[in-house]
């Protein structure tokens, strides 16, 4: 029996290698793949064994992660979630992870090649790698203001540094709670998240980077620029500002808000014309300048139709297609086609306030290695020059102006001279709201945008007097410190 | 080699081989080492904290390999040595992962689950007093063959239990091959193969002479004669019919893989293999077609992501994990095996893959081929036909079984209701395994054992041993 018998044992042997081959091709040729198999979770729960790295804001975690006791051993949490959840978005088992979560998630996660030095120690010394820090730009009395005046109402705010391009507040509403997205419980997620699919606007959405709306008014900052920047216009410049302009080629009229009068002559100077919002007087403008001009204008705020990073995605604000000049003309005062983002709209304000010099927005001041040491600091950075610094000069004079004696009173502050543009705009439902400005006028310290969806009301009435909350609550504390 | 320790201070003539037990108790020494620091890391990176309960185990477990090998040295010393440490190492780490598993049972707080590990010990100490009783009663290995009728009807009442249960009482997850009294479960098909295997390895003893007879010569195989078709066909049926009234793929393709090999060994005759192979594959065939439980098997073998929401999801996150623990695993208590569905049973060498990596794996794949190669080697160099057939069949039963476990578990072929044999949780497996061993240990002992143990040395020693048939 012995010669079968060897036979056998050999046999088992090529069954056991077999197994073997196999298991390398498994674990090791087919390792990657399965790995990263969107289905496989051990790769989300190694991910969950890291302490996540926390966003700072003010000095104080906004988002952080504690340990538990349960199998994902951090949790994501959130301090004052509701406010700040436009920014840092939320981190969960179910949905992924959205806005300042995943736009910094390698750091945040630890995989950043600038921590890698480190993590290579923690090899060594066999603690659990963890997560770099995020500082962000925000204020904090800013945000809170933002989010607070928005209270009840749909829109966004956005406040910039005008000098660094810093965002200092970027409020969304309606808001969510991101820890209830954020917890350990796929199902208590799951119910949070269908209750929030029942809202009729969509609370997920950061309505101040996602969404764009028509300007109004606003934009008349930006054909204002266009004409000055030629040479040709001042602001003492008198333009025609008829009470009805009958669009070049329609039998349209274009009336003023509400169908008032800017002047009873029929004529005042541009300066008038952005006091009172003078729609006529700005279509002619527009038509006057010519689409060249406008555009060029407008993409050298920004306006390019091309999105961008914060690192937060910012969707394109676009001026639409312009195929004639009753469109031209219509574009002109805001509406027709043109799409800004209520981001691109403080740009704006930032780019009229830093003597003409636009900064690129940007959320993230320091991110920090686990020890604290910080591996890069925000460096500002000049998107570009839409207009020089005369220009900005009479723009500023101008938006006073409107502050001092026109549409944006509301927007005043005691002892501080205030900028700002007025807009209201028509769209399927109610007017949105707009008002953009900055403030001190002489030398800003911040610049605002802020959005009302559908308001009903003015811009003036609606979004300037909590532009004037948002740019108080910043100068003040500046005042403090 | 020759220089190993001698135990017996009489035998120093040179003529008795050496025992090889201090060999035996430095690598059970290496076995017990290995798990209680397998059971230490474990605790430490799950829970961060070393218990007392882990000292109450390892005192426990060391008891019993303790008692183990001084039995072994006492009833069995010319045992093979390389056996006990072999099981040893594979209880062991067995013991460590189903209390990793308990562990993460715990975390993601399942109140209702008990410690498996506890009881899984107690299994084992159950096993290990059977492989002692096994020991003790059965002093000569061919004893059994006397009793060789009587195994096989208890085998096959046993294998038929739960088939003639209700469903209630022997249904676990499809497959009808439990007894369930009062809180315990028992998979009776553990100790049937055992029982099955020894009446196997006497019948064929008995009948080798006449199943070798060819009839003629077809493609260079010597076909049996017809009539002699009838034990293999009668084993086939019976293989059937566990699949059918069992839905156990796994026992019947374990039972009739054993006999035919059994068959080829005692007979000599390769033509027995093709036959099997042609009847497994023919019954493997109408099986396929006729039961839907089977169809659902192999196609989720074919593709198990294709059936990830289903009957692949097993198979797809023990890929799933194999493959994230890579070379070198997560670590001990680092991966995640708790996503694999009944991890602690049937897919307990996905666990191993995922947290010990590939060489971890290996590493077990390889002390199996130790355990079975040192089986099949007892059988080579065993003196009796009945014992020589009898270590082949009870190694290649822990060969066999673990090739198909583990085939399944990798994708490499379907899924079938095994256990991982020594590794895995579950009490009959676990105890049946033992007493396997038992008498595999009883063989070796036999097989190694100078041809006059007892009595004063004789001088002819080097005369070749004549076989004593003891009737």
């Amino acid at each position: 029996m012995n010669a079968p018998l060897r036979r056998v044992a050999i046999s088992v042997l090529v069954l056991f290698t077999l197994l073997i081959v196999n298991v390398n091709v498994i674990q090791v040729v087919r390792s990657e793949e399965l790995r990263s198999d969107g289905r496989n979770t051990r790769v989300l729960a190694e991910e969950y064994d890291r302490e996540r790295g926390s966003m700072i804001v003010g000095g104080t975690e906004v988002a952080f992660s504690v340990p538990t006791d349960d199998r994902l051993t951090y949790l994501r949490q959130y301090d004052q979630g509701p406010v700040y959840a436009p920014v840092t978005g939320y981190y969960s088992l179910v949905y992924g992870n959205v806005q300042m979560e995943r736009a910094a998630n390698e750091v945040l996660a630890g995989t950043d090649e600038r921590l890698f030095v480190r993590r290579l120690a923690d090899l060594f010394t066999g603690r659990d790698p963890s997560g770099g820090d995020i500082v962000l730009t925000l204020d904090p009395a800013v945000q809170q203001t933002a989010m607070a005046g928005l209270e009840g109402v749909t829109g966004a705010v956005v406040a910039l540094d005008p000098s660094t391009g810093a965002v200092l507040g970027m409020a969304s509403t309606p808001t969510y709670d991101p820890n209830l997205l954020s917890s350990h419980q796929p199902a208590e997620i799951r119910a949070y998240a269908d209750q929030l699919d029942a809202q009729e606007l969509d609370p997920r959405l950061n309505r101040a980077t996602d969404a764009r709306y028509s300007p109004g008014s606003i934009f008349k900052v930006v054909v204002s620029a266009a004409a000055l920047a030629g040479g040709d216009y001042s602001p003492d410049t008198v333009v025609p500002a008829p009470d009805e302009l009958v669009l070049p080629g329609t039998r349209t009229p274009l009336e003023n808000f509400g169908g008032s009068a800017c002047d009873p002559s029929g004529r005042q100077s541009l300066l008038d014309a952005l006091t009172v919002s003078c729609n006529t007087a700005f279509a002619q403008l527009g038509i006057d300048l010519g689409e060249d001009r406008v555009r060029e204008m407008a993409e050298a705020f920004g306006i390019t139709g091309e999105g961008m990073e914060i690192p937060l995605g910012v969707a394109g604000s676009t001026l639409g297609e312009i195929e004639n000049d009753a469109q031209l003309g219509v574009s002109s005062i805001g509406q027709q086609d043109v799409q800004l983002t209520p981001l691109q709209a403080a740009m704006i304000a930032s780019a009229v306030g830093n003597d003409g010099t636009l900064m690129s927005p940007h959320l993230v001041e320091q991110v920090r290695a686990p020890d604290l040491s910080v591996i890069d600091q925000a460096d500002p950075d000049e998107l570009g020059e839409p207009v020089t610094p005369e220009v900005a000069d009479q723009l500023t004079e101008m938006m006073v102006s409107v502050v001092e004696d026109g549409s944006g009173r509301r927007a005043q502050i005691d002892g501080v001279t205030v900028a700002g543009k007025t807009g209201t705009a028509e769209n399927e439902g109610p007017d949105h709201n707009w008002f953009i400005g900055f403030a001190p006028a002489d030398d800003p310290q911040i610049a605002v945008a802020v959005f009302v969806a559908n308001g009903g009301g003015t811009g003036g009435d609606v979004s300037a007097p909590i532009a004037r909350e948002v740019m108080q609550a910043h100068l003040e504390g500046q005042g403090g410190s | 080699m020759s220089s190993g320790p001698t135990t017996d201070p009489q035998a120093t003539a040179g003529a008795a081989p050496p025992t090889r037990r201090s060999t035996e108790l430095a690598l059970l020494g290496f076995a017990v080492l290995i798990t209680v620091v397998a059971q230490a890391i474990v605790d430490l990176t799950v829970t961060g904290a070393l218990t007392t309960e882990l000292a109450t185990f390892g005192l426990w477990f060391t008891a019993l390999w303790a008692v183990a090998h001084l039995v072994v040295r006492r009833w069995a010393p010319y045992a093979d040595p390389l056996l006990l440490p072999s099981v040893a190492l594979l209880v062991g780490l067995g013991l460590s992962f189903i209390h990793r598993l308990d562990l993460a049972a715990r975390q993601a707080g399942s109140t209702a689950s008990r410690e498996d590990a506890p009881v899984q010990l107690v299994w084992a100490t159950l096993g290990l007093v059977l492989f002692v009783a096994v020991l003790l009663v059965l002093r000569d290995h061919r004893l059994l063959s006397r009793f060789a009728y009587t195994l096989a009807l208890v085998g096959l009442v046993l294998l038929a239990i739960p088939a003639v249960l209700p469903a209630s009482l022997s249904e676990v997850n499809g497959a009808k091959i439990w007894i369930r009294v009062a809180g315990f479960s028992i998979q009776p098909g553990e100790f049937a193969k055992i029982c099955l295997t020894v009446f196997f390895a006497a019948y064929l003893v008995d009948k080798r002479d006449v199943l070798a007879l060819a009839s003629r010569r077809v493609m260079g195989l010597e076909l049996p004669r017809g009539r002699d078709l009838g034990p293999v066909l009668v084993a086939w049926m019976l293989s059937i019919l566990v699949l059918v009234f069992e839905r156990d793929l796994g026992s019947s393709l374990l039972l009739f893989g054993i006999f035919v090999v059994m068959l080829y060994v005692a007979t000599e005759r390769a033509s027995w293999l093709v036959i099997g192979l042609g009847l497994f594959a023919g019954g493997a065939l109408i099986a396929y077609q006729l039961f839907g439980h089977v169809q659902q098997r192999v196609d989720s073998w074919l593709d198990p992501f294709e059936y990830y929401d289903g009957s692949g999801f097993q198979v797809a996150q023990a890929l799933f994990g194999l493959g994230t623990g890579g070379l070198f695993g997560a670590g001990l208590g680092g991966g995640r095996p708790d996503q694999v569905p009944v991890a602690k049973s049937d897919f307990i060498a996905a666990a191993v893959g995922e947290e010990l990596g590939l060489f971890g794996l290996v590493a077990v794949i390889i002390v199996y081929l130790v355990l079975v190669e040192r089986g099949l080697r007892t059988s080579l160099i065993c003196r009796d036909a009945f014992g020589k057939l009898l270590a082949a069949g009870l190694s290649f039963t822990i060969a066999w079984q673990v090739f198909v476990v583990l085939g399944g578990v990798t994708g490499l072929l379907p899924l079938t209701g095994l256990t991982t044999p020594f590794l895995a949780y579950g009490g009959s497996s676990l105890v049946a395994n033992f007493v396997l061993v038992a008498v595999l240990v009883r063989i070796s002992d036999a097989a190694r054992r100078p041809a006059a143990p007892t009595g004063p040395p004789r001088p002819a020693l080097g005369d070749a041993p004549t076989e004593v048939v003891q009737t």
